[in-house]
């Protein structure tokens, strides 16, 4: 057929008219709308993404410095320097520089020499009190400090010396999505195998809404449930000694997760073509045979999509482990403490001094989490095509 | 995003041209401080508009320098890099710094602990982890569980130069959303330790803190934290453009330094100036 191909197209040419069709304006207005809004969906998750890039490049670029300690020059040596050298000094920018009045520099000197001679005598001769913190080695090797027996893992980015390592925040973030997961696909996956395939149509119609009504509560609400109450039950059961850690805060996500998975998955299962469990049944198949062995393969790719999507929401989720748990703990057992990314991003960017390293680094978290999710959809993505092809016996 | 601040600027510039309108921003102690302020200030005075909104003290310094915000409160002196955005920007003048309150910083422990004391030093030991059982400080025989603020907290930032004397929070020190949070977490914890606003501590037992091993140990009262004999406390602050200190910002400036703005301080959970600190 030689025109399949033109009608498959889904734009009809100019104002919709095509092959003697009438004008239709008002489509093809409707039509031209609908692409800018998606377009500028694409457009604003872009800008998001270059505006964190562009606040956290500094850290990338080693152009942030944290050492405690810097040379002062006297407010009267000012004459004694080129500009280059006290833009760099002053940490402005050369526009800044070149408004600024004899005097407006001069009192930025004197704050600085101030600054300087306020830093407590101990921390005056503290190796650490010279180093630049904000060294790619520091935020990810661990190293000695001050006051310390072995090289560890620190992020405690406020006070005399600024510690950034990110790995506990990385360690915490898994530890917890890790936990929240292993708890809610299985419940999840369960539920909606249960309610598309074997529950009775009354059952179902009270189970499904429950469930997706649990999507509704709000994260604080599971927060301060898990702090108050969950905390205490868990602790009376297993014994452990932190009462808050990365336990808790799984399951607690857990709970905040379960919705989501549930939905996906239970509409994958729901439409698996009838015809698959009525041919197993006839062929002598039990119901749980059925939902195991037929529907459950076919629909997969649906449910391995809830559980990225799930995975998703866990790792970004922010208020749950920011009530439950937020110490940044360097450990994987899932009895300690655990600090997320996200919920360091929310705690501090508030009281971080704009521009300054803390804020430039809470900035490349932000990056970095959004090119982990990034990932993680991608192969989430490649993943349920190869299982659909496979399914559909493309390869 | 520079145009972006301009316009906001500008913007703001123009609001404030209409007679006595302020804007508040800052510290999330203050918040609740100021609010009742500007409530009651707006009460006396009708062609006056106050605006208050938190954030912390950093989101409060930042609108300070991008000039969208008239006041700044602050939980915290203000931060070198933070003081010199400031002049730049101020044409060469420092902010002015008011103290308007004080704020006594407790130690809680469970109600079911027998201990009833400890030294700043020992407190200090506690929260780096140095001491980690209580029988180290004549209590029970207990692991000890340490429940600190979270970083951007101004209560953690004292707490850690003057109590901690600049050294870490040991690791494992649970990070709780704010102080009412901490005093759950001690009220069911029985081998808790936590800080914070003496005013919060409702169902824990707070301890009497000694300056040195000798000296008496303090109870954390309102008469002890203004006379300065209790060791843990802390000046709450409002910053301001001192070109714009004059007119109705000014005058709201003195009000709330006076007596008469002073005395509703205590019914926020803090303590007043001391005389020799106030307007009047």
């Amino acid at each position: 057929m030689p025109n399949q191909n033109h009608n498959s197209r889904r734009s009809h040419g100019w104002m919709g008219i095509h092959r003697g069709h009438k004008a239709r304006p008002v489509e093809w207005l409707a039509e031209k709308f609908i692409f800018l809004v998606s377009l500028s969906a694409i457009l604003m998750v872009l800008l998001i993404f270059l505006f964190v890039a562009r606040e956290a490049l500094p850290v990338f670029f080693g152009q942030t410095n944290t050492a405690l300690v810097q040379k002062p020059i006297p407010a009267d040596e000012v004459d004694k320097h080129s500009p280059a050298e006290l833009q760099v000094y002053l940490e402005i920018t050369p526009d800044e520089f070149g408004k600024m009045s004899k005097t407006t520099l001069r009192t930025l000197m004197e704050v600085k020499v101030e600054a300087q001679d306020e830093i407590p005598e101990n921390f005056r001769n503290d190796p650490d009190a010279h180093i630049n913190t904000t060294e790619w080695k520091y935020l990810v090797k661990p190293h000695q400090w001050d006051n310390y027996t072995k090289p560890e893992y620190i992020w405690q980015p406020v006070g005399q010396i600024k510690k950034f390592n990110i790995i506990p925040l990385f360690v915490g973030t898994l530890k917890v999505t890790l936990i929240g997961l292993l708890f809610a696909v299985p419940l999840a996956v369960g539920a909606a195998i249960y309610v598309s395939q074997m529950a009775r149509p009354r059952v179902r119609e009270v189970v499904k809404p429950a469930i997706e009504l649990l999507s509704g509560v709000p994260s604080v609400v599971v927060g301060v449930f898990a702090l108050l109450v969950m905390a205490t039950v868990l602790q009376t059961i297993f014994h452990y000694q932190t009462r808050l850690n990365a336990f808790v805060a799984g399951l607690a996500l857990g709970f905040a997760v379960i919705p989501v998975i549930f939905s996906i998955a239970e509409d994958a299962l729901t439409s698996v073509p009838r015809a698959y469990t009525q041919a197993a049944l006839a062929l002598g198949a039990s119901r749980w045979q059925t939902a195991w062995q037929i529907v459950l393969p076919a629909a997969l790719p649906g449910v391995f999509a809830a559980a990225v999507l799930g995975f998703g929401r866990a790792i970004g989720e922010t208020m749950i482990v920011l009530m439950v748990c937020s110490a940044s703990v360097m450990s994987w057992s899932v009895f300690d403490s655990a600090r997320s990314i996200t919920t360091t991003i929310a705690a501090e960017m508030a009281e971080a001094v704009n521009g300054g390293p803390h804020y430039r680094i809470l900035f490349m978290l932000g990056a970095l989490l959004f090119v982990a999710t990034f990932v993680s959809n991608m192969v989430g993505d490649f993943v349920i095509h190869r299982f659909k092809n496979k399914l559909e016996g493309k390869r | 995003m520079k145009t972006l601040t301009t316009i906001l600027a500008a913007a703001t510039l123009a609001a404030n041209a209409f007679a006595g309108n302020i804007t508040v921003k800052g510290s999330d102690t203050l918040v609740i401080l100021a609010q009742k302020w500007a409530e009651v200030y707006m009460g006396q005075h009708a062609d006056t508009k106050i605006q208050v909104s938190g954030g912390g003290s950093g989101i409060g310094f930042a609108a300070l320098q991008n000039q969208t915000t008239d006041l700044c409160d602050a939980s915290r002196k203000i931060k070198s890099a933070e003081l010199q955005k400031c002049i730049t920007v101020f044409g060469g003048a420092r902010p002015t710094e008011y103290k308007v309150a004080l704020d006594g910083l407790s130690v809680y422990v469970n109600p079911e602990n027998t201990l009833k004391e400890l030294t700043v030093d020992q407190v200090g030991d506690i929260f780096t982890g140095k001491i980690k059982n209580w029988k180290e400080v004549g209590g029970p025989d207990a692991p000890i569980t340490v429940y600190s603020r979270e970083n951007s907290s101004g209560t953690y930032e004292f707490f850690k130069e003057h109590v901690l004397k600049g050294k870490d929070f040991a690791a494992s020190a649970q990070t709780m959303p704010g102080t009412a949070a901490i005093v759950q977490a001690v009220v069911k914890d029985k081998s808790a330790i936590g800080y914070g606003g003496a005013a919060y501590g409702g169902g824990s037992k707070l301890l009497a803190i000694k300056k040195t091993e000798n000296s008496p140990a303090i109870e954390p009262t309102e008469e002890n934290v203004i006379n300065g004999t209790y060791p843990i406390w802390r000046y709450l602050y409002v910053y301001v453009n001192p070109a714009q200190d004059k007119g109705e910002i000014g005058a709201y400036l003195t009000w709330i330094r006076s007596d008469d703005a002073q005395k509703y301080v205590k019914d926020i959970g803090y303590y007043p100036l001391p005389k020799n600190l106030r307007s009047n």
